[in-house]
């Protein structure tokens, strides 16, 4: 059963603010490509930690932030003077500081808690890999101060922080000081890792600042709702990790944000519309069937321009040898195009035969057309072969300038292998492409 | 054939007294130490349309960046309407080669074309309707309008480059700096490209574009700079863009130069 005790909803708070915070502030640390840099910190500021325990000499919390935030600037400064002055690949650099500064972090809490039973009591322990039992109301304060000026800066910056994440580069040669903004953002970013580590603990914060975003890039294209988005998760998965374990005592609190935060992801990453795989292998699926269908009708076209137009009727069988695929695909590539309105079946000595409508006949001329002129273009400009990017049979004329198609269609008139197209089929197949995206 | 547009240099008698468009004075660039340019002069006293060619490696991108100011110069100094680089930004239009961006970035057509209007806005202000109307405008003319709303990652390449164009359109600038437009677009892309570059100089802006295809040098620009880690000959194309020239920048590497010569056989013909 829930219980939803006053210490709960301290903690429930925390965690879901903390959430939210990471996601708002992750999601531009994704896209920069730097989410790695605020495991980074993380494991880095637990020696900080440690160091400020010692000289502290008790569990205070505001020092021991700021040593974690100390050693935790420190391995980003050394990760980008190493980057300059070395030729030392990137992912090795990361490894190689996180470990290094992990390393001394543990040695240092073995230290302290060897050393006297006042150490042991401190439970720094809890920092490796979170504990959010012992959070309190300052806590929450601390953990909501830094998730609001987060909030205010994204707000305040969405324009310039956009800019300079897509294209820094660019930012720079309008005037943008994008190294300060590079700046705000991963000084935003090391903020809410040191104030995850008590509740999330330092091996797995950086999850929290990576799950919210990348669940939610499944779900939209834009910015903005990223953000909001990467916020919302980021509070869920906070929130209900922390219930989870609290059912849980034994249990860390950051393993279970994680696997919180885990689920949420495969869901989105399986079932998202457009993006997810599912989606994008229904997507693949559609397509090489409407390739399958233009090539059924380009041949179809083709035996009707040969000396018996009888030609022109195929059966389930036949086009299955035809494009060698199976009966079974075959079937379902001309119920396709029967549904379609382009192809119509006939009762003959041989079984059911197909051919083209008057519908079908435009669009198989569309169809020819594009493969000729393609062939053609391709004949008289083998160097650009490069260039052709993904298209359909019908959508010529978006890659190539009309005067280019003119003269291709003139060389193909001239041996009569042009097909007569109709402008109004030619401007639906268009319209219909512009509407649905990438065919 | 089609008969190659020349474009007069417009030498206007004023050139000596205002200062140039641009002034590239002996920059050196240095990456680890080892110089990737050297001692490059250049000036541009007059609008023009200039095409930047060489081999791989010869630094055509560094200039370009060097003079924006993306890299550090090692040595020399650059002026830009005789101001440093950073006084005259709202000036500067850029067009960044296509590869230095993620296009998977949650942004629309839309949104990267107003980003071209973003250093007029300046700190904090979101751009007005009068701003999405001019990127709409400046999206149409690279035939672009119907896409405003996609996300970038769903453009070909031709189209990814043409909302680069558009954003740099949208900067409203004096002068441009392109990093291969025309490399893996498609044939009708590279017409845009082509014809908006005429656009702008017929508007009195200078282009400086970094070119790959030796055969449309001539038809693209009427001035070019032929680097290989230094310069190796600038000035009119008509004059510069010489077999011997081409010889000094891309050595005797025989694939190059029967492009090459073989565009400089066509013009004799035609000529």
């Amino acid at each position: 059963m829930l219980d939803l005790s006053y210490n709960t909803i301290v903690v429930l708070l925390g965690t879901a603010l903390l959430g939210a915070g990471a996601g708002l502030v992750g999601s531009f640390s994704v896209l920069r490509g730097r989410a790695l840099i605020g495991d980074v910190i993380a494991h880095a500021a637990l020696p900080g930690l440690c160091l400020a325990f010692l000289i502290a000499g008790r569990k205070n919390l505001t020092p021991l932030l700021i040593g974690a935030l100390a050693t935790g600037t420190l391995s980003v400064l050394l990760l980008t003077v190493l980057r300059r002055y070395t030729r030392v690949k990137d992912d090795a650099l990361l490894g190689t500081i996180r470990s290094v500064f992990f390393g001394a972090g543990i040695v240092l809490i073995t230290y302290i808690q060897n050393r006297s039973t006042e150490g042991s009591k401190a439970g720094l322990t809890s920092y490796i890999l979170g504990k959010t039992a012992g959070m309190v109301a300052a806590d929450v304060q601390l953990i909501g101060g830094v998730a609001l000026a987060a909030l205010v800066c994204v707000v305040l910056l969405y324009k310039e922080l956009r800019l300079a994440s897509f294209d820094p580069g660019f930012a720079r040669v309008q005037g943008w000081p994008a190294l300060l903004l590079d700046n705000v953002q991963m000084t935003l970013a090391a903020l809410i890792t040191i104030v995850g580590l008590p509740a999330v603990g330092a091996v797995l914060v950086a999850a929290m600042l990576i799950l919210p975003p990348v669940t939610m890039r499944f779900w939209t294209d834009r910015l903005s709702k990223l953000l909001v988005g990467s916020a919302i998760i980021g509070a869920a998965i906070g929130g209900l990790g922390t219930l989870t374990s609290a059912q849980y005592s034994l249990l860390p609190t950051g393993p279970v944000i994680v696997l919180v935060g885990t689920a949420f992801f495969v869901v989105s990453m399986l079932f998202a519309p457009r993006r997810g795989i599912l989606a994008r292998a229904a997507a693949l699926r559609d397509f090489r069937r409407m390739l399958l269908r233009q090539r059924i009708l380009s041949r179809l076209y083709e035996y009707a321009e040969g000396p018996t137009s009888e030609d022109a009727w195929l059966t389930e069988s036949e086009v299955a040898t035809t494009f060698d695929i199976t009966p079974a695909a075959a079937r379902h590539a001309i119920n396709d195009a029967v549904f379609g309105g382009t192809l119509v079946p006939r009762s003959s000595a041989k079984g059911t035969e197909y051919g083209l409508t008057d519908a079908g006949w435009d669009h198989a001329a569309l169809v020819v057309r594009g493969e000729r002129l393609w062939q053609r273009y391709l004949v008289e400009h083998p160097d650009l072969a490069g260039q052709l990017v993904d298209l359909d049979l019908t959508n010529i004329d978006d890659y190539l300038p009309a005067d280019v198609i003119r003269k291709l269609e003139a060389s193909l008139a001239a041996e009569g292998r042009l097909p007569e197209t109709s402008e109004s089929a030619a401007s639906q197949a268009s319209a219909a492409r512009r509407q649905g995206g990438r065919p | 054939m089609q008969p190659r547009t020349t474009i007069a240099a417009d030498r206007t008698s004023t050139a000596s007294l205002t200062p140039p468009i641009l002034d590239v004075h002996d920059v050196t660039v240095a990456y680890h130490q080892r110089p990737v340019l050297w001692d490059v002069d250049f000036t541009i006293n007059s609008p023009q349309l200039v095409g930047i060619i060489g081999p791989n490696g010869a630094g055509k991108s560094t200039f370009i960046k060097a003079v924006l100011g993306l890299v550090p110069l090692a040595g020399g100094s650059v002026r830009i309407f005789g101001g440093a680089a950073d006084a005259v930004r709202r000036r500067i239009g850029y067009v960044p080669q296509r590869e230095s961006v993620d296009w998977d970035f949650p942004v629309s057509v839309l949104d990267v074309v107003l980003m071209g209007t973003y250093g007029r806005l300046g700190w904090f202000r979101r751009p007005k309707a009068a701003d999405t109307a001019w990127a709409r405008e400046c999206l149409a003319q690279v035939g672009m309008a119907d896409f405003a709303h996609r996300q970038i990652g769903q453009l070909s390449g031709g189209q990814q480059q043409r909302t680069f164009l558009a954003r740099a359109l949208a900067q409203k600038a004096d002068i441009y700096f392109m990093d291969e437009p025309m490399a893996g677009v498609d044939a009708a892309t590279e017409r845009v490209v082509f014809t908006l570059l005429k656009q702008l100089r017929a508007e009195g802006k200078s282009v400086l574009v970094v070119h790959h295809d030796l055969r449309t040098v001539e038809e693209y620009f009427e001035t070019v700079m032929m680097l290989n880690m230094r310069l190796t000959a600038a000035g009119p194309t008509a004059q510069t863009f010489t077999p011997a020239n081409l010889r000094k920048t891309y050595g005797p590497r025989l694939e190059v130069l029967d492009a090459a010569a073989e565009a400089v056989r066509t013009k004799q013909r035609s000529d």
